[in-house]
C-alpha cells in the first residue's frame, strides 16, 4: 500500500512540476496579472487613498470583502476550537489528563518583563505603520497575540486571564469583525457600495482620498482586534485542555 | 533574484521538509517545521514580497508553532522523572 501510495505522490508531484512550467515567469511584465490589474493598482493607489504602501491598499480598499471574510474566518476558527475545546470543570472533568502547573523560572519572568513593553510597542508601530511600510491588522494583532501569549508562559494562564479574561477575548474578536463590517455598512447607509470607503467624505470633511487611508486604519485595527482575541483564544483552550486553568 | 542564494534556500527548504517528518521526536519535528517556516519567509522576502513575509514569520514561525508545542505537551503522557 505504501508503494502505491508513493507512486501516486511522485506521479502527481511530477504532473504539477510539468504544469509549473507554463506559469508565467517570475516578474513576467505580459503575464495577465502583470498587464491589466497590477498597473492599475500600482498608478492610483498614492492617488485614490493617499497610503504610499500599494499592499494596504489592495488589501484594504480594492479587496476588502477578501479581508473582511479572511477575519471572519479567523473568528470561525477561534469560535471552532473553543466549541470542541472549552470544557467545565464541574461538569465534564477527566483526571486523567490533570498534570500539575510547573512553576516559570525567575529567567523566564524577568525576561517577559523586560520583553514585553517593547513587544506592545512594536505591535502598535506595525499596526498604525502599515499604511507605509510592511505590515498592517493582520500582523499586529499576531504580535499582540504572542506577546499575551508570551506573559502566560512567564506568569501562568491565570494570571493572564484575570486581566484578558475570557469575555474579554470573545468581546475582542467579535468587536474587531463588527467594527469592520460596520465602516462598511456605514458606507452603504450613505449611499455607496458596501465597503466603499470614499463615501464617509460626507461625515468626516477632508477629502475622499484621505477619508479612505483613514478607514482602512480602522478596518486595520477591526482586524488586529480579531486576530488578537482569536490567538490568545486558542492558545488557551490548547495549552489548558480546555479548563482555562493549569496551563503548560 | 540571485539563484544561488535561491538553490541554498531550497535546498535547506527540502531537508527540514524531509526532516520534519522523519524525525521521531514531536517536539524535534515541530521546531523543524518553524524552521521550514523561516526559510520561506526568507524566500518572500527575496521575492520582495514583504508583507507576505512578515506574515509568514509572524503566523507560521512563531504562532503556530506555539500551537503545537501546546498541543504536543497536552496531548502526550510526560513521565514524572
Amino acid at each position: 500500500m505504501k508503494i502505491y501510495a508513493s507512486i501516486f505522490c511522485i506521479i502527481l508531484g511530477g504532473m504539477l512540476m510539468a504544469a509549473t512550467g507554463d506559469f508565467p515567469d517570475w516578474g513576467d511584465a505580459k503575464s495577465p496579472a502583470n498587464s491589466h490589474l497590477s498597473p492599475y493598482y500600482l498608478q492610483n493607489a498614492l492617488h485614490d487613498a493617499e497610503t504610499p504602501n500599494v499592499v494596504t491598499v489592495v488589501l484594504g480598499d480594492y479587496r476588502g470583502f477578501d479581508t473582511m471574510l479572511e477575519t471572519a474566518v479567523v473568528l470561525i476558527a477561534g469560535l471552532a476550537v473553543g466549541i470542541i475545546l472549552r470544557r467545565d470543570r464541574d461538569t465534564d472533568y477527566i483526571p486523567e489528563i490533570e498534570e500539575p502547573a510547573t512553576k516559570p523560572g525567575l529567567v523566564v519572568q524577568n525576561t517577559a518583563r523586560l520583553l514585553l513593553p517593547p513587544v506592545l510597542i512594536f505591535g502598535l508601530y506595525v499596526l498604525a505603520h502599515g499604511h507605509h511600510s510592511p505590515g498592517g491588522g493582520f500582523q499586529a494583532g499576531v504580535i499582540f497575540g504572542a506577546a499575551f501569549i508570551f506573559y502566560s508562559f512567564a506568569f501562568g494562564l491565570t494570571e493572564t486571564e484575570n486581566w484578558f479574561t475570557e469575555r474579554a477575548q470573545w468581546l475582542s474578536i467579535f468587536l474587531g469583525v463588527s467594527l469592520y463590517g460596520g465602516i462598511g455598512l456605514l458606507c452603504l447607509a450613505l449611499q455607496r457600495n458596501f465597503l466603499d470607503y470614499g463615501a464617509l467624505a460626507a461625515i468626516i470633511p477632508l477629502g475622499e482620498p484621505a477619508v479612505r487611508s483613514l478607514a482602512i486604519l480602522g478596518i486595520e485595527i477591526g482586524v488586529a482586534l480579531t486576530v488578537m482575541g482569536a490567538m490568545f483564544s486558542i492558545y488557551a483552550n490548547l495549552a489548558s485542555s480546555g479548563y482555562h486553568e493549569k496551563a503548560l | 533574484m540571485i539563484w544561488r542564494y535561491d538553490v541554498i534556500t531550497l535546498l535547506m527548504l527540502l531537508v527540514s521538509g524531509y526532516f520534519a517528518l522523519r524525525v521521531k521526536d514531536a517536539i524535534g519535528s515541530v521546531i523543524l517545521l518553524g524552521a521550514y517556516s523561516f526559510l520561506m519567509c526568507l524566500l518572500w522576502v527575496e521575492m520582495a514580497a514583504v508583507d507576505v513575509a512578515f506574515t509568514e514569520a509572524a503566523v507560521g514561525a512563531g504562532v503556530t508553532t506555539v500551537f503545537y508545542i501546546a498541543m504536543i505537551f497536552r496531548t502526550t503522557r510526560r513521565t514524572s522523572d
